[in-house]
């Protein structure tokens, strides 16, 4: 039984079609990442999982009971959902035990079990010490903990987290990355990520829905993303991916293609049920191409960037520069604008046919 | 730690038949809205129009096309247009002066000026016709009061305009003011970049940014204007110059409730002359309306070598509209008898101790005034947070509808919602089996329909400073609407809770023209006390009375700036 269930679920707002028949399955437990460009969906799909809104069609199960659904509209105050919002959400005027013994009051629970629990919990996060302050007086990554507290406290078996670390500095979220990770750990608990970043999705999911206008475009673990993108949209989105096109793909049958990239043969690896096609479109990344002596694409150096530990060259090949690649260069290196070199090719995927029925974006 | 839990869970709650609490609050908010606004301004409409139970124009033309009416009609259109052209022009000049420059005394000055507005406009014509009396502190000593036996200029239609002009023109000013403030800086100092003079940048640049504002304002103005009824009746009466508010007062006081369907029929009319006015000015404010981004940052003009003349400017309007009438009251009220000058051998505390302590008349009506108000204020801020709370963070049709109806009965002059109110309550309640006419019970009714939409005000600015999230944490931990509005919503609502409360409070304690329809034997509030002293001959007293409201509003207003720090701003008018 799937902890989450959602059904062909659509919702507008006006004549906006914001959701367009998403489909999507979570296991218990697991930690799924909903990914995609601002304006996608992914925050009204949350706000529908919590109950904030109304779908218009589709339905939504929550281990195995209907919530929302033609007819059923089971309120957030009802569905034991854990929410972090992305400002936290803290009431201020109330202290941080209050803030994390709320839910336990209202839910008619006695006061010394409410507060023995409140105070568990806080131990858990780390905030035994903080039990009388006002959030007011908390760090970014104190608030973040109280919020999670109050995710734990209500005992919630879903947990939506909606882009919570959007607004902090870079050297804060990798912390909080990893209470984020130990809290799935410990709780046991299904958690919904929503985010823009796919840094965070990758590190922090079991598995990642890209959404793109409103609809899953591939939902699958993040290395699947990042090596078996499902169309151009996600090869561009992950990892600095790039999309090229090749002529002439022969697909060898056990995964294997060949192809030529501007005239050179490249291999590269498809889906198993790819055909030959006279043109085909291949998704790479920076560390799929390097810089070779002799044989291979030929191509100039538009712009060279300083990136620490390695440069990052773009190229333009092709007869005219159309085809504007990437690649990465071990950093003592020299390479400049205008440069002439050549690049090979050591991996990359074959697009699926976009014109043909295309496979199911779920699954393992 | 027990964290994974399967049997924890919250059996209580699931144990619980769910009471759906949003359902709850919203069919109390229609039934309340419903009951007080909508079906007696319907009655209004039915009366109006179907007294017989059919559409008779006939009769519709007998009673609008009397001479009396169209005389009154013509008045209240005419003195309504010119007092919102003055009202505006002041109002305007005062916003770009106190809004744009760094004028002196900025502060205490914009208190002043927003100070008319918060005394009953009752005491603002009493006062001002005290202006010239012997006993003004100001003119007195100078020979300039009247004469006894002269014609007071002010009861004439064009003293009407002066006095209801200068007493709107804070409306104005608060509406421009409003939009100055979200006027960005760099606009107004690319113009001066590119050479304009102050003059120039007002004209060209300041004004049509703030075109918008002016003509909210001027509306606001209008419906002021046209439902004021203390000014109209203190100065219109004595001047015979009829206008349908004073009309309609007049003649359901000298016929009774017979008359009250073609009452109906004029307050209607009114109510269309309000509408057709603000539709007018709401219509000429879109046209070349422009849309500006929010500023960051507060714009000041230094007034550099004009600081003077414009301080001598603005203070100067503050001591004739305020300091002359005001003193003037004052001085009256301390005099033993109307005309006498005041000196140190008139000098008495007489009308002070009579209206306090020793007339009873006064003490009952301050009395009832009292409790009716802090029971409004009393309802009506639960019910404007619970409104709040729709419109802000829900929608739909319902949510339109409510805030529709109490916007109109807001907007509609006071007097209109007093018919409806006699007409709604005249019948045998249903259930109950009496009627409520002639009782404290229908003021009440016309209080609360009638500051829904002002309690409604600051409440929606303060949700307008929540994080919606914070509601919808609550939500998540399980917490119905109720559990949140009390636990959640009113302790980050409490300042722009109290704000609306003083705001009812003032408006209430004052009001005066749905209680004078709606007064009796039995129901008498302090509003319309001053205009029954008055016609009764006791000016001095009547002066005391004004003294004391105008006492009461002043420390309420100081009372609020105590906390008005922690408002948004704009809520409390008098704070700059």
């Amino acid at each position: 039984m799937s902890a989450i269930d959602i059904q062909n679920l659509g919702k507008s707002f006006g004549r906006t079609e914001v959701l367009g028949g998403v489909s999507l399955a979570v296991g218990a437990g697991e930690f799924v990442a909903i990914l995609g460009p601002s304006g996608c969906g992914k925050t009204t799909l949350l706000r529908l999982l919590a109950g904030f809104e109304r779908p218009d069609r589709g339905s939504i199960r929550m281990g195995g009971r209907l919530v929302s659904g033609p007819g059923v509209h089971l309120p957030p105050e009802g569905r034991g959902v854990g929410v972090v919002f992305q400002t936290y959400a803290l009431w201020p005027h109330m202290s941080v035990a209050g803030n994390v013994a709320y839910g336990m009051k209202v839910g008619g629970m006695g006061r010394a079990p409410r507060e023995a629990r409140t105070q568990a919990v806080l131990e858990t996060v780390g905030l035994g010490e903080m039990a009388a302050r006002r959030p007011a007086d908390l760090s970014g990554g104190q608030r973040q903990r109280v919020a999670l507290a109050r995710c734990l406290a209500m005992e919630a078996r879903v947990v939506l987290l909606d882009e919570p670390l959007a607004n902090l500095d870079v050297h804060l979220r990798d912390t909080l990355e990893a209470e984020f990770a130990d809290f799935h750990r410990r709780s046991g608990a299904t958690m919904v990520y929503v985010t823009h970043d796919q840094a965070e999705a990758l590190a922090l999911a079991d598995r990642v829905a890209v959404m793109e206008a409103g609809r899953i475009v591939q939902f699958a673990p993040p290395e699947r993303l990042f090596r078996e993108p499902a169309c151009a949209m996600v090869a561009g989105f992950i990892g600095d991916g790039r999309v090229v096109e090749v002529t002439d793909l022969a697909p060898l049958g056990d995964g294997r293609a060949e192809a030529r990239l501007l005239g050179a043969p490249v291999r590269l690896r498809c889906a198993p049920g790819e055909r030959p096609r006279p043109r085909a479109r291949i998704a790479l990344h920076p560390g799929d191409l390097h810089l070779t002596g002799g044989e291979g694409v030929a191509a100039t150096v538009t712009r060279a960037t300083f990136r620490g530990h390695h440069l990052r060259a773009e190229l333009a090949a092709g007869p005219d520069g159309g085809v504007s690649l990437c690649l990465n260069v071990a950093a003592p290196a020299r390479i400049e604008r205008g440069q002439r070199v050549t690049v090979a090719l050591t991996d990359g995927w074959v697009l699926p046919d976009p014109s043909l029925p295309s496979l199911p974006a779920q699954g393992l | 730690m027990s964290l994974s839990v399967e049997t924890g869970g919250r059996p209580r709650r699931a144990l619980l038949p769910r009471v759906p609490g949003e359902w709850l609050v919203l069919a109390g908010l229609v039934l309340f809205v419903g009951a007080l606004s909508i079906l007696p301004l319907a009655r209004l409409v039915q009366a109006a129009l179907f007294p017989a139970g059919t559409f008779d124009a006939a009769r519709i033309a007998e009673v609008l096309g009397g001479r009396r009416v169209a005389e009154a009609t013509i008045n209240t259109i005419w003195i309504s247009c010119a007092a919102t052209a003055l009202a505006t022009v002041t109002g305007t000049l005062a916003a770009l002066l106190a809004g744009l420059t760094d004028l002196r005394g900025r502060t205490l000055w914009v208190f002043g000026f927003v100070l008319p507005l918060m005394i009953p406009p009752q005491v603002t014509a009493l006062a001002w016709v005290q202006a010239f009396s012997p006993a003004s502190p100001l003119l007195g000593p100078l020979g300039l009061s009247l004469p006894p036996g002269m014609r007071h200029p002010l009861y004439s239609a064009w003293g009407i305009v002066l006095l209801l002009g200068f007493y709107n023109a804070p409306l104005v000013f608060l509406s421009v003011r409003a939009g100055l403030r979200r006027l960005p800086a760099d606009l107004v100092e690319a113009a001066r970049a590119a050479g304009a003079g102050p003059l120039a940048l007002s004209r060209d640049i300041v004004l049509p940014l703030v075109r918008g504002a002016v003509f909210a304002g001027a509306a606001l103005a209008f419906v002021s204007s046209i439902g004021n009824f203390g000014i109209q009746a203190m100065l219109g009466i004595p001047a015979r110059v009829p206008t349908l508010i004073t009309l309609i007062y007049r003649r359901l006081n000298a016929y009774g409730p017979s008359a009250l369907n073609d009452m109906a029929l004029m307050a209607l009319m009114l109510a269309g002359l309000t509408v057709v006015g603000m539709g007018l000015t709401g219509w000429l404010g879109r046209r070349g309306d422009q849309r500006v981004e929010g500023a960051a940052r507060r714009l000041r003009l230094p007034l550099g070598r004009w600081q003077i003349p414009a301080g001598l400017l603005a203070w100067g309007y503050l001591a004739a509209c305020l300091l002359l009438p005001l003193s003037a009251l004052l001085g009256t009220a301390l005099v033993r008898g109307y005309g006498q000058p005041l000196g140190p051998d008139t000098i008495t505390f007489e009308n002070f101790a009579n209206a306090l302590f020793h007339h009873e008349g006064i003490r009952k009506a301050f009395l009832t005034s009292l409790w009716l108000t802090a029971l409004a204020v009393a309802v009506l801020v639960p019910v404007s947070v619970a409104l709040g709370y729709v419109l802000s963070w829900r929608s739909g049709p319902v949510a339109r509808l409510l805030q529709l109806a109490s916007e109109l009965a807001y907007a509609l002059p006071g007097i209109i919602i007093g018919v409806a109110m006699i007409l709604f309550f005249l019948r045998p309640m249903p259930l109950i089996g009496t009627s409520f006419y002639g009782t404290v019970w229908v003021i009440l009714a016309a209080y609360l329909a009638n500051y829904l939409a002002l309690a409604l005000r600051p409440v929606l600015g303060g949700y307008a400073q929540i994080d919606r999230a914070l509601d919808e944490a609550g939500q998540v931990a399980g917490a119905g609407l109720i559990a949140r509005l009390r636990d959640i919503v009113l302790p980050s609502l409490a300042p722009a809770a109290a704000a609306s409360a003083i705001l009812v409070f003032m408006s209430a304690i004052n009001e005066i023209q749905t209680s004078v329809l709606l007064v009796s034997s039995r129901a008498q509030t302090i509003g319309p006390t001053i205009i029954f002293l008055d016609e009764a001959g006791s000016s001095t007293l009547a002066a005391a009375v004004g003294c004391l409201m105008v006492a009461v509003v002043l420390g309420l207003m100081l009372a609020s700036l105590a906390f008005g720090r922690r408002l948004p701003e704009g809520v409390l008018p008098w704070r700059d």
